[in-house]
């Protein structure tokens, strides 16, 4: 990643069949974006666009461009090629697996070391409150440590050029840091959420409706003051949380 | 003719990816017509009439739904043909996973779940190693990195395959299926089977019903692999 990579997404179509109003945008490294709108409105379908580099050849009719050229065919399917890691809804592991297990095969999938196994259970144990190890078995992990776990396979495994990531906020991590390691550095990050905090930390939001991009906002200088403060707020609940998940009264010096 | 043989595990998406496939091959100008079979009871005619395409259902009843696939592999493209049809589109039982019906030169798909766990590409056997595509459906329902591991075992299993990412619901992987069967050439006479499928005449398939030992005939294999005949 020594130059800055660029994604272009060129509109489609929307529920109705017809244009969506966002024609084409473009995101480049180092840029956090947002997607916001109700249930339904597209989101996801958006999210996985992206993630298969679509080329006219989804329900969407979306084209997704880097660097401005449609990508080579193996970049969209190799995962020793890919360019886009995803975080997705999906809470919880099936893989009848152990943490360590499934670790290393990723990571002989994504051609990396497999050394990098304790060290993503490592980085996770840092994101949630309660602490995994190399030995458990996948389909017991919580949501906050399933989560946690795909958090830090992102950031050493997949490591990718573009990160999706489809809501983070209920799920019992620190959402801001799990944001700040998914980004990595000069990474190209696409975030679904519903969460204040979470969207006003974007620069730049693609409003969603109908199955459409129907329009882009620019944060304004009072939302980034609001951002701001609602992340104080939220360091404290998750300080509350921690003490009173340890047994301790609040207020009261553990 | 072309002919593309779905097979896979029960429930794992056959239906809806050979569904996908055929809107798609229509909007390129061809004329599919689908061949279900199953071996007790199916209701995918149902839905595959909504494509308006010629369908036809068949049940294997006592038999292997696979074996009984291979018998009927003539009559199927002979009726396909008198449906002026240009691709027949066959889905399977998919119970027997010793068995493959896959002939030399039909295109071979394998559908499988990507939720039943990274194991299965290891458990099903030909269906899954003499494939030449694989489609990996519900995706949508676990992670990246599940969905790698998965393709990754799959390919460990079947290192020539073309491995596509499908989803069964949105349609996914249709248009790289679609470029591969346009690609595939046509049935010939005289096909022959990829695989030997198992052999598995014995005292039980001709309707012997007691369990004790000897009552049985033929080949027999025991739990330590021992393998014996009894009989003539
Ligand atoms: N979430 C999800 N569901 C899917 C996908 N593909 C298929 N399904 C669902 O899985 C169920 C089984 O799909 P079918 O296409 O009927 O599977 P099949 O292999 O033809 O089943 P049989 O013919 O009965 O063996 C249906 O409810 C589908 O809607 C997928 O990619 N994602
Ligand atoms: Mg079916
Ligand atoms: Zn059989």
């Amino acid at each position: 990643m020594s130059e800055r990579m660029t994604l272009t997404i060129k509109g489609g179509i929307d529920k109705s069949g017809i244009d969506e109003p966002v024609r084409s945008i473009t995101v480049e490294g180092g840029e956090i974006v947002g997607i916001v709108g109700p249930t339904g409105s597209g989101k996801s379908t958006l999210i996985s666009d992206i993630e298969q580099l679509a080329q006219l050849d989804t329900p969407s009719h979306r084209m997704v461009l880097i660097n401005g050229e449609r990508p080579e065919w193996s970049v969209r399917t190799d995962p020793r090629r890919k360019l886009v890691a995803q975080l997705s809804q999906s809470m919880h592991f099936l893989a009848d697996m152990d943490v360590g297990e499934f670790l290393k095969m990723h990571a002989k999938s994504r051609g990396k070391p497999a050394s990098l196994a304790p060290e993503t259970v490592d980085l996770a144990n840092t994101l949630c409150g309660e602490p995994l190890s190399v030995d458990d078995h996948l389909t017991t992990l919580s949501g906050g440590q399933s989560r946690a776990l795909m958090t830090a396979d992102i950031a050493l495994i997949s490591d990718s050029p573009i990160v999706l990531i489809d809501e983070i906020e209920n799920a019992g991590i620190r959402k801001q840091e799990a944001l700040h390691l998914l980004s990595g550095e000069g990474k190209i990050v696409i975030v679904v959420t519903h969460d204040p905090i979470l969207a006003l930390l974007t620069a730049r939001r693609v409003a969603m409706s109908n199955g459409g991009m129907s329009k882009i906002i620019e944060r304004s200088e009072r939302e980034r003051t609001m951002c701001s403060r609602l992340a104080e707020v939220d360091n404290m609940l998750i300080s509350l949380r921690e003490v009173i998940r340890n047994g301790h009264m609040v207020g009261e010096q553990p | 003719m072309k002919y593309v043989v779905f097979a896979g595990t029960p429930g794992s998406g056959k239906t809806s990816v050979l569904m996908s496939l055929a809107k798609t091959m229509q909007e390129r100008g061809f004329r599919p017509s689908i061949v279900k079979i199953d071996c007790l009871w199916t209701e995918d005619d149902k839905r595959l009439l909504r494509l308006g395409l010629p369908v036809r259902v068949a049940l294997s009843k006592d038999m292997c739904p696979d074996h009984f696939a291979i018998y009927n592999i003539e009559e199927m493209i002979a009726w396909a043909g008198q449906e002026d049809s240009d691709l027949l589109l066959n889905e399977t039982a998919g119970l027997c996973l010793r068995c493959a019906p896959f002939t030399e030169s039909c295109l071979a798909v394998c559908v499988i779940d990507v939720t039943s766990g990274p194991n299965t590409p290891l458990k099903v056997g030909p269906l899954l190693t003499s494939a030449d595509v694989v489609m990996m459906t519900k995706g949508d329902m676990v992670s990246q990195a599940e969905r790698e591991v998965f393709r990754e075992r799959v390919l460990e299993a079947n290192p020539t395959c073309q491995a596509i990412e499908a989803n069964g619901l949105t349609g996914k992987g249709s248009t790289e299926l679609a470029d591969i069967v346009t690609r595939w050439g046509h049935v010939t006479k005289g096909m022959r089977l990829r695989n030997n499928p198992p052999f598995s005449i014995c005292t039980l398939c001709a309707g012997e019903t007691r369990v004790e030992k000897e009552h049985h005939r033929g080949i027999l294999r025991h739990m330590d692999s021992f393998v014996e005949y009894q009989g003539e």
